[in-house]
């Protein structure tokens, strides 16, 4: 993953979207695209089978909420989205997210989002585009003390680099 | 500069004689824990890649929990790797099926107020009952810690929970964070920490400070915190931890808060949440003669010992109604021999209770105690989403010990003050 601007459609959904149904435990020690295949299935059967490479995820108030289990955004990312959306996000599912180098971007207008419209996501300038209306969504940017981590691809590549090269801490 | 105990907390572990909310700074880890599925299994590939060794072995906590409930070749499996990564690693504190993570960490000694902790499982907020701060972390943040030692966090501001009064017959610190939890919604302390204060938590012991500090995760809070006490060095010394003074870790006079909220205890009714958030509580009464086929009486939330005895004190002399099933799955291996040695756990099964192995279980959908499609249950876990529990069709009700109890016993959702 990295930090370009990704175009893509949106998978819209709303409040409370939590880690049970985003990486149900029944599959915890299940491989992971075993898991992924029943990402949100509990909520919308379709998804797993129908969202392509290159989507973009689209959520209310607290988006990953409960678990810390880190396979909520692993199981996204393995699905092929490649940004998340929210108005708000459960603390710890923000931070997995930005870790394993998935751009999750706080956005209070994602009322503004249909189903399937096709987004353009800027992480680093915090911009959202609507590519049918040209319309922009009010979108913050990546904090910035995370932007390099963010853009080495997560935090394990990041911390690899530093460690490779000690004289860089 | 006043500064709230949260701020305290943060300031020394970053090194800082004060800091302000808002601020991210970066924290030394005085401790970190992780458990079978957030643990080893993950981090060892992780920390392979980084090309680190974990930064001191000794300040690295492992409590298998999670699969233990269970027995199939894959759980095994993630045994078989946690244990040899420990071994590998020098990481002497590895306890295997004693029990839940958040139990067994203070049981043994682990915390003391002032400790700077993340734990890789949200409800390491519990271990804020000690005064300490500790944060709940995923796994590649917590490879991060292990190879580092260090980790950012952004100052949080602190919702204080004043509680006055003393909790009725009947009604436990479970139904002040359900009610809390309908009160403020499940993100109504999202990136803040809720401190718990005031004369209702003076009065309150510690097991039931820990369901106030587990649950403020069902807040969104980044921890819970409660300022030690006599009584926390009382439970500490109990714990094979010998201090002699809490100080400094209280906030100060006129520190800060972003929000006070008020609740009197004493005017607390038992409370039910409905599925399939922990904010659709109310109480008891409008759930009442819900019938239900299960009744759980288990995870880090409700099962310690003093949560048996809650369940105890109704069950003992009654049995479960027909057509349910009510399980037990003690919190940890040294409480569940307590609670045999009280004779709590032959009056609970003379009444029809199945006692599980002390591991997470069926809080999470895994092992004995799961729901069937289309079944309702009552359990004193923290979090009743969709399909947490089992079938993503199946229903669970959150509450008290007195109330699942009560419930078992009636075969459907009841006050357990009737039961008294
Ligand atoms: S008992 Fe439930 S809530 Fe507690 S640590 Fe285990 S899975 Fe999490």
């Amino acid at each position: 993953m990295t930090l370009d601007a990704v175009t893509g459609r949106a998978w819209v959904y709303g409040d409370d979207i939590d880690t049970d149904v985003l990486a149900p435990a029944g599959y915890l020690t299940a491989p992971l695209e075993e898991m992924a295949a029943h990402c949100l299935q509990a909520l919308d059967p379709d998804f797993a089978g129908a969202v392509r490479p290159g989507d973009i995820f689209v959520a209310g108030d607290n988006l990953g909420i409960g678990s810390s289990r880190e396979q909520a955004p692993q199981c996204l990312i393995a699905l092929g989205i490649r940004a998340v959306l929210a108005r708000s996000f459960a603390r710890i599912f923000y931070r997995n997210a930005l870790n394993l180098g998935l751009p999750a971007l706080v956005c209070r207008d994602v009322d503004r989002i249909g189903a399937g419209d096709v987004l353009r996501v800027d992480p680093i300038a915090g911009t959202v585009e609507h590519l049918s209306t040209g319309q922009r969504l009010g979108c913050e940017a990546l904090p910035a003390h995370l932007v390099p981590m963010i853009a080495d691809g997560g935090l394990v590549p990041h911390l690899r680099r530093r460690f490779a090269k000690p004289s860089a801490c | 500069m006043a500064m709230t105990l949260a701020e305290k907390l943060v300031a020394r572990a970053c090194g800082r004689e004060r800091v302000v909310p808002g601020e991210v700074v970066t924290c030394r880890v005085d401790l970190a824990m992780v458990h079978d599925s957030s643990g080893p299994r993950r981090l060892a590939p992780k920390l392979d890649t980084i090309g680190a060794p974990v930064w001191d072995p000794a300040r690295v906590v492992i409590i298998t929990d999670h699969f233990v409930a269970e027995s199939d070749a894959r759980s095994e499996e993630i045994a078989r790797v946690t244990r040899a990564w420990a071994v590998a690693n020098g990481i002497g504190n590895l306890y295997e099926a004693q029990g839940i993570c958040h139990v067994v960490l203070p049981e043994r000694g682990h915390l003391r107020p002032g400790l700077f902790v993340v734990g890789g499982d949200s409800h390491s907020t519990t271990g804020g009952a000690f005064g300490c701060f500790v944060i709940g972390i995923g796994a590649t943040e917590m490879a991060g810690v292990m190879a580092t030692g260090e980790i950012w966090v952004k100052v949080p501001g602190t919702l204080q929970v004043r509680l006055d009064g003393e909790l009725g017959a009947g009604v436990a610190a479970k139904d002040i964070m359900l009610l809390l939890c309908r009160r403020i919604g499940v993100n109504g302390a999202n990136y803040r920490v809720v401190e718990f204060a005031g004369p209702g938590v003076a009065t309150l012991p510690m097991p039931e400070r820990m369901v106030l500090t587990n649950m403020a995760a069902e807040l969104g809070a980044k921890t819970g915190l409660i300022a030690p006490d006599a009584r926390t060095l009382r439970a500490l010394r109990e714990c094979g931890v010998v201090l002699d003074s809490v100080a400094p870790w209280r906030g100060d006079h006129a520190a800060r808060y972003e929000q006070v909220i008020d609740i009197d205890a004493g005017k607390i009714a038992p409370q039910v949440a409905a599925p399939h958030s922990p904010e659709n509580a109310a109480p008891v009464g409008e759930h009442a003669g819900t019938a239900i086929q299960q009744a759980y009486i288990g995870a880090c939330t409700g099962a310690k010992l003093a949560d048996l005895r809650m369940a105890a004190r109704i069950l003992a002399g009654r049995r479960v109604a027909a057509g349910v099933r009510l399980y037990v799955a003690p919190a940890s291996v040294r409480e569940a021999a307590v609670a045999a040695r009280e004779g709590l756990t032959p009056a609970l099964e003379d009444a029809g209770a199945q006692m599980l192995p002390s591991a997470c279980g069926a809080c999470i959908g895994r092992g004995p105690g799961v729901l069937a499609a289309g079944e309702v249950g009552i359990a004193t876990t923290a979090r009743n989403f969709r399909g947490r529990m089992g079938h993503p069709s199946s229903a669970t009700y959150l509450a008290s010990p007195y109330t699942v109890a009560a419930s078992a016993v009636a075969g459907c959702i009841a006050d357990p003050r009737e039961f008294l």
